[in-house]
């Protein structure tokens, strides 16, 4: 292979340094209408007066369209997995259809204007009186009601393995605690951003999306037209980290706002807009109780959680995930338990479930550790089971204890003294932490075409998703070395759903779904070229065998017997050959449908798959103020077969970042009072900032998942799991504090 | 944001005079104003744009003090020789503030009359005092995390955001007013109001003036200062606590002290319980200690904020004991 | 409304403007040039940096007529070698706050060769300063990047300083 496992420039690299990338607020249309959002500020109630005069008269504002005057749009889908564009529904609540609110800064007007300036101040200028109704807002008081999560197709609340409960209360030595992290908003660094324009019954919608088939059939069922009639175009997504795999209120009030106007119109919201209109990550509270044998060996691991579902939406967040793959435990109970909020839907983001829980459970893990004194990467060996403890299945791959022996060595591991305040720089505490990693690895439908000119490119299509991963570029390496071309030959479309169905980016799994459709479509296009040579007069490859043939250099050849693609096409007259993997006709969509879902259940039958790591960090702790600076950071991961290991390792480093932010700083605050979120802007929602961040290093194993595509695993979210856990195990090293509860500010270890 | 009509202002006398139009607002760098205009939260008919007038120059008096004009953009003036050798805790203090970007842009003057970063004054939905005198504060009892320890009342618990205000008020400075009615001087220290019964009432600046400059005296013991801040993020976050100090010792004995903090009271804290404290007493960590315990004996905390008293005892010491290391090695 | 007279990468642009326009609006919804990104609108991000007569600032929180006269470039008036050096370490990954980053850093690199200091500068009143990884960090600390690419950035522009 040439291109696979390379560090390749991002082909988009100098669309993205020049200022020409387009995102979606930036496509020009003639005659273009801003739209701005007016935002409830009462958690649930009615609106009982909305009076938009004053706003209406503003110069320049074409409408104010209320629930008193929208028109109406259908209600959101019910979820069927016949159709899974049904999970794209950010809440339920019918915009502007309805007098009802149902968390505070629910859209409950739009307004129009030819200037973006004026349609902010006639935001203003609404005016709105409700009856206010009793709302739950206080998570954290809401701990006495929750209730299991219950079993679907997809995901389980609960499993359990003989008798944790006796188990815990027999082992010699145990540990039962209790953890908290609050809720997270993505944040990405893009707002959501909707350009709409409907010409008669058509619709063309520019939107930064992770999921633009899902948004095509949401908008569909909302705006009661065929899918067909809507076309969604996001080639360039500014970020988005699970924020805009859903469809939230603002596509949809763009699409109407277009509708009543007539009108282009364009959204981005403000950064509160963000906050206020897009779901973000559950808060938790996490119990995690383990009792083990004094040489470690675990007799006894419980992990149970509770988080939040909006009443509007959202969904359970696998807290426990991690839990049931990582230990070997003899007896073994998982449990995921769920309250409902009048807030905003909870959404996805970056390994949700796992990001969270693998800070309680390797939190708990490093505290076993020192009260075993035992070196905590010493336990998790001692612990680490050959088939997936809660159920004996296989692992397709699992290389963990790999990573932690690379990791150990590179990182200087034995140098540490494992006494808690024992390492000091002058007035800095030095603290050394490991973690595990862990994110399951999944793979979705995706429809590919790949088509051959006669001048010898390659076109790859394939409506897919790019928030910055670097997807096309590792797409086109995969076609190249398939088709045996040079890099340069292959353009790669994609985020536009006139193309083929891609899958979503989420699960961390759009890379291998594509490739898995890639390279069979290459091989269906090899075979296709060679047919057509071998019945060509004069071709070299007359009379050979597809067998024998291999592509490179351009072409297919047998030994040296053999010719350039273009010569090929020329000499049959060809423009171009095509092959394509599944197909976007009704029947093609069902049958994908259901191949996904029996290989999904196939699999998860046969084997557990995974990617898994190993987090390394060094913090320094201000000895006098608290202040913690992460001052070094290895991650060694086993993410499979690496395509790209320029972009891979941007990944893993950005999951990490993420991770970091999430331990220190990151915190949505609600009020309590009026679910209100009160930090909806980046100066006080504090992500990572470049001061913020040291050096990170990656390595990964580079060993074939031989379950997978090219043997690749997902690498989009495992690097943000364990992060937290590493650095809350590093600062205890540091200073002999344990900070069990999510951000671990300064005011924590004064 | 509303409309408004815009006057850029060439010369002083103009600009005083167009600022006793009703609903006018100066406007300096914007990084403040325009961000709270866009929010609603202020609403100017009027807008002069006061960033040509001529007072951008940084100037060394006869008398040993610096001038420093109004207009002076923060990262010019932390930039300046003088500043950094005379006054290091001063650049400091304000290279510690926003992001390079917004230093290029922020004026001086505008920087002491910076509004708080209350999470409540910013949501026009949440009751602020400060906003609309008698509508109650949503910030008692609500997130107060980085609320004020001093000076705060029933009606607000709002801190000045400002870090270079707590070096000027360190080093003793002096803010130059002019209006239609003449020019006049007040001490930094107590510019700030206190909120008591009405936090809306912020600095002394009377509606029709102008900030002109800032006066720093000649301070030789400034020339050995720090400033030190402590945030939620290692950079670009506003302070939960900071300390701007000076400090001379001779033999071992403190002979003068110059201590503020930012991040606990609507104005940059002179901490002169502390300073007094400090003179004459032995440049010991016990000392330094118990000099930072005699300022916070009137700190009251919010319901979040406890840790900021602590917070700020350590700070103190920290600063200062770095002081006191550095004066003996130099 | 107000005439606005700027030179923006080199030509002459005239626009008539309500005051209330931010410099950012004016350039991305006025001129199209869409190459400057807005994250916040409340200086909060630095997606929207742009340079004005060589130093950095925050386009958002500038309204344009208070920047009448003056020369503004933004990313798509750059040339620099510094953006090939961003694609090469990968300093960026969904590349929307790309062009603040690289405008701030030609700004801060302006910034450093002028002798300005920082706020992690050891020594003050030192004439020079070494642009060591903590130096450009803290500098930079202006432009937030959510995918995290932060090691790339500092690499691109560490090389493009030498």
């Amino acid at each position: 292979m040439t291109y696979v496992g390379q560090p390749v420039d991002r082909l988009d690299g100098t669309a993205k340094v020049t200022g020409e990338a387009r995102y979606s607020a930036e496509y020009p249309y003639p005659n273009m209408a801003y739209a701005a959002l007016v935002h409830s500020t009462i958690a649930r109630g009615r609106i009982t007066r909305i009076d938009s005069a004053t706003a209406r008269k503003t110069p320049g504002v074409l409408a104010v369209i209320t629930h008193e005057n929208a028109p109406p749009m259908k209600p959101a889908p019910k979820m069927t997995p016949m159709d899974l564009s049904t999970l794209a529904t950010g809440t339920t609540v019918n915009y502007l259809n309805t007098d009802e609110v149902h968390w505070n800064g629910q859209p409950i007007a739009v307004v129009v204007a030819e200037t973006l300036e004026a349609a902010r101040e006639a935001a203003h200028l609404v005016e709105v009186e409700y009856a206010e109704f009793p709302a739950v807002l206080d998570f954290a008081a809401e701990e006495g009601n929750a209730t299991p999560q219950k079993n679907s197709l997809i995901s389980e609340g609960g499993a359990k393995k003989g008798d944790p409960d006796a188990a815990l209360a027999a082992a010699p030595f145990s540990l039962d605690l209790r953890y908290t992290t609050p809720g997270h908003n993505h944040n990405a660094i893009e707002p959501h951003s909707t350009t709409a324009f409907w010409d008669k019954d058509r619709l063309i919608l520019h939107e930064g999306s992770q999921n633009i088939a899902w948004t095509q059939g949401h908008l569909a069922v909302r705006f009661d037209v065929p899918k067909e009639n809507i076309r969604v175009i996001s080639p360039f997504v500014g970020g988005a980290f699970g924020g805009k795999t859903m469809v939230w209120p603002g596509t949809v009030l763009t699409v109407l706002a277009a509708k009543v106007t007539g009108r282009p119109v364009r959204l981005m919201l403000t950064r509160e807009g963000v906050n206020r209109t897009v779901g973000g990550r559950t808060p938790s509270i996490q119990r995690v109780a383990i009792g083990a044998e004094a040489g470690g060996s675990m007799t006894a691991l419980i992990h149970t959680s509770i988080t939040q579902n909006g009443k509007v939406g959202g969904g359970p967040e696998q807290v426990t995930s991690q839990t049931r793959h990582l230990y070997d435990a003899a007896n073994l109970q998982v449990q995921q338990n769920l309250v409902e909020l009048d807030t905003i839907a909870n959404t996805v983001m970056r390994a949700p479930g796992e990001s969270i829980g693998s800070f309680a459970l390797e939190a708990t893990v490093d505290e076993l550790a020192y009260k075993l004194g035992m070196d905590p990467i010493e336990l998790r060996a001692r612990n680490e089971p050959a088939r997936n403890p809660i159920d004996g299945k296989a692992f397709a791959h699992r290389m963990l204890l790999e990573c932690y022996e690379v990791g150990a060595k590179e990182f200087g591991w034995g140098e540490r003294s494992p006494e808690p305040g024992s390492m000091r720089d002058g007035k800095w505490l030095i603290g050394m932490g490991v973690a595990s990693a862990y994110h399951p690895a999944w793979q979705f439908q995706a429809n590919v075409t790949v088509r051959l000119s006669a001048d010898g490119t390659v076109l790859v299509r394939c409506g897919f998703h790019e928030m910055g991963m670097g997807a096309a570029t590792a797409q086109a390496q995969i076609a190249a070395d398939a088709l045996g071309v040079p890099l340069g030959a292959i353009t790669v479309e994609y985020g536009d759903t006139a193309l083929p169905t891609g899958p979503g980016a989420g699960g961390s799994g759009q890379t291998a779904s594509i490739a898995a459709s890639l390279i069979t479509a290459c091989e269906k296009l090899r075979r296709s070229v060679f047919s057509v040579a071998r019945k060509t007069p004069g071709s070299p490859l007359r009379g050979r065998r597809f067998a024998d043939v291999r592509a490179k250099d351009g072409g297919l050849y047998d030994g040296s017997r053999g010719e350039s693609y273009q010569e090929i096409l020329r000499r049959a007259d060809r423009a171009s050959i095509e092959a394509q993997v599944g197909s976007d006709t009704r029947l093609g969509e069902i049958t994908g449908q259901v191949r996904f879902m029996s290989k999904f259940l196939m699999d998860r039958r046969r084997w557990v798959k995974a990617a898994c790591g190993a987090q390394f960090c060094e913090v320094r702790v201000d000895s006098d103020t608290g202040e913690i600076r992460i001052s070094r950071w290895l991650g060694v991961f086993d993410v499979g077969k690496v395509i790209n290991a320029k972009t891979a390792a941007s990944q893993l480093r950005g999951g990490i970042v993420m991770g970091i932010g999430m331990a220190l700083a990151e915190e949505t605050l609600v009020d309590p009072r009026n679910g209100r979120i009160m930090n909806a802007g980046l100066a006080e929602y504090h992500v990572p900032v470049h001061a913020d961040i040291p050096s990170i290093d990656i390595r990964y194993l580079d060993d074939p998942d031989p379950t997978m595509p090219l043997g690749l695993l997902g690498i989009g979210e495992v690097g943000i799991v364990g992060v937290a856990g590493a650095i809350a195990n590093a600062v205890y090293h540091a200073t002999g504090k344990r900070v069990r509860d999510l951000p671990i500010t300064l005011d924590k270890l004064l | 944001m509303k409309d408004f009509a815009y006057v850029s202002a060439q010369d002083v006398a103009t600009a005083v005079r167009a600022i006793a139009e009703p609903g006018a607002k100066f406007l300096g760098g914007g990084t403040n104003l325009v961000d709270l205009m866009r929010q609603n939260i202020e609403r100017p008919d009027t807008v002069i744009d006061i960033t040509r007038l001529p007072l951008d120059r940084v100037e060394e008096l006869p008398d040993g003090g610096v001038r420093i004009g109004a207009l002076v953009r923060n990262s010019h003036l932390a930039a300046h020789r003088v500043i950094r050798t005379r006054y290091p805790m001063l650049a400091q203090a304000i290279l510690t503030g926003a992001s390079g970007q917004l230093r290029n842009m922020a004026t001086v003057g505008g920087n002491v009359l910076q509004r708080t970063r209350c999470p409540y004054f910013a949501d026009l939905a949440a009751r602020c005092n400060k906003r609309e005198p008698g509508a109650g504060c949503d910030a008692i009892g609500g997130f107060n995390r980085n609320a004020a320890i001093f000076g705060a009342s029933d009606s607000c618990v709002a801190t000045h955001p400002s870090d270079m205000c707590v070096a000027l008020a360190a080093l003793d400075a002096t803010i130059e007013l002019e209006s239609v009615r003449g020019v006049r001087r007040l001490p930094l220290v107590g510019f700030h109001m206190l909120p008591g019964d009405s936090p809306q009432h912020e600095t002394a600046i009377a509606a029709d003036e102008l900030i002109t400059a800032i006066e720093l005296p000649e301070l030789p013991v400034a020339a050995r200062s720090r400033y030190r801040k402590v945030r939620d993020r290692a950079s670009y976050a506003f302070a939960l606590v900071s300390v701007a100090a000076a400090l001379e010792v001779r033999d071992g004995v403190i002979t003068e002290a110059r201590l503020a903090l930012g991040g606990v009271a609507a104005r940059p804290w002179r901490a002169h319980a502390a300073e007094r404290a400090l003179m004459g007493g032995p440049a010991t960590e016990e000392r330094f200690r118990l000099a930072a315990d005699a300022e916070l004996e009137g700190a009251v905390a919010q319901s979040q904020n406890a840790f900021k008293i602590e917070l700020a005892g350590r700070a103190i010491t920290a600063t200062l004991r770095q002081l006191q290391v550095e004066g003996s090695a130099a | 409304m107000v005439d606005v007279r700027m030179r923006v990468n080199g030509s002459i642009e005239k626009l008539d403007l309500e005051p209330r326009v931010s410099l950012l609006d004016a350039l991305r919804e006025h001129l199209g040039l869409t190459g400057t990104k807005k994250g916040c609108d409340q200086g909060a991000c630095g997606a929207c940096t742009v340079l004005v007569d060589g130093e950095r600032i925050s386009s958002c929180l500038a309204l344009a007529v208070q920047y009448a006269d003056r020369d503004i470039t933004t990313i798509e008036g750059v040339e620099d070698p510094i953006q090939q050096s961003f694609v090469r370490h990968d300093g960026f990954q969904c590349g929307y706050c790309t062009s603040g980053q690289i405008c701030s850093a030609i700004g801060m690199l302006a910034e450093h060769a002028a002798g300005a200091p920082s706020a992690v500068t050891g020594h003050l009143a030192a004439e020079q300063i070494d642009l060591t990884p903590e130096e450009i960090r803290e500098r930079m600390s202006g432009n937030l990047c959510r995918c995290g690419a932060y090691n790339g950035i500092v690499a691109a522009i560490q090389e493009s300083s030498r």
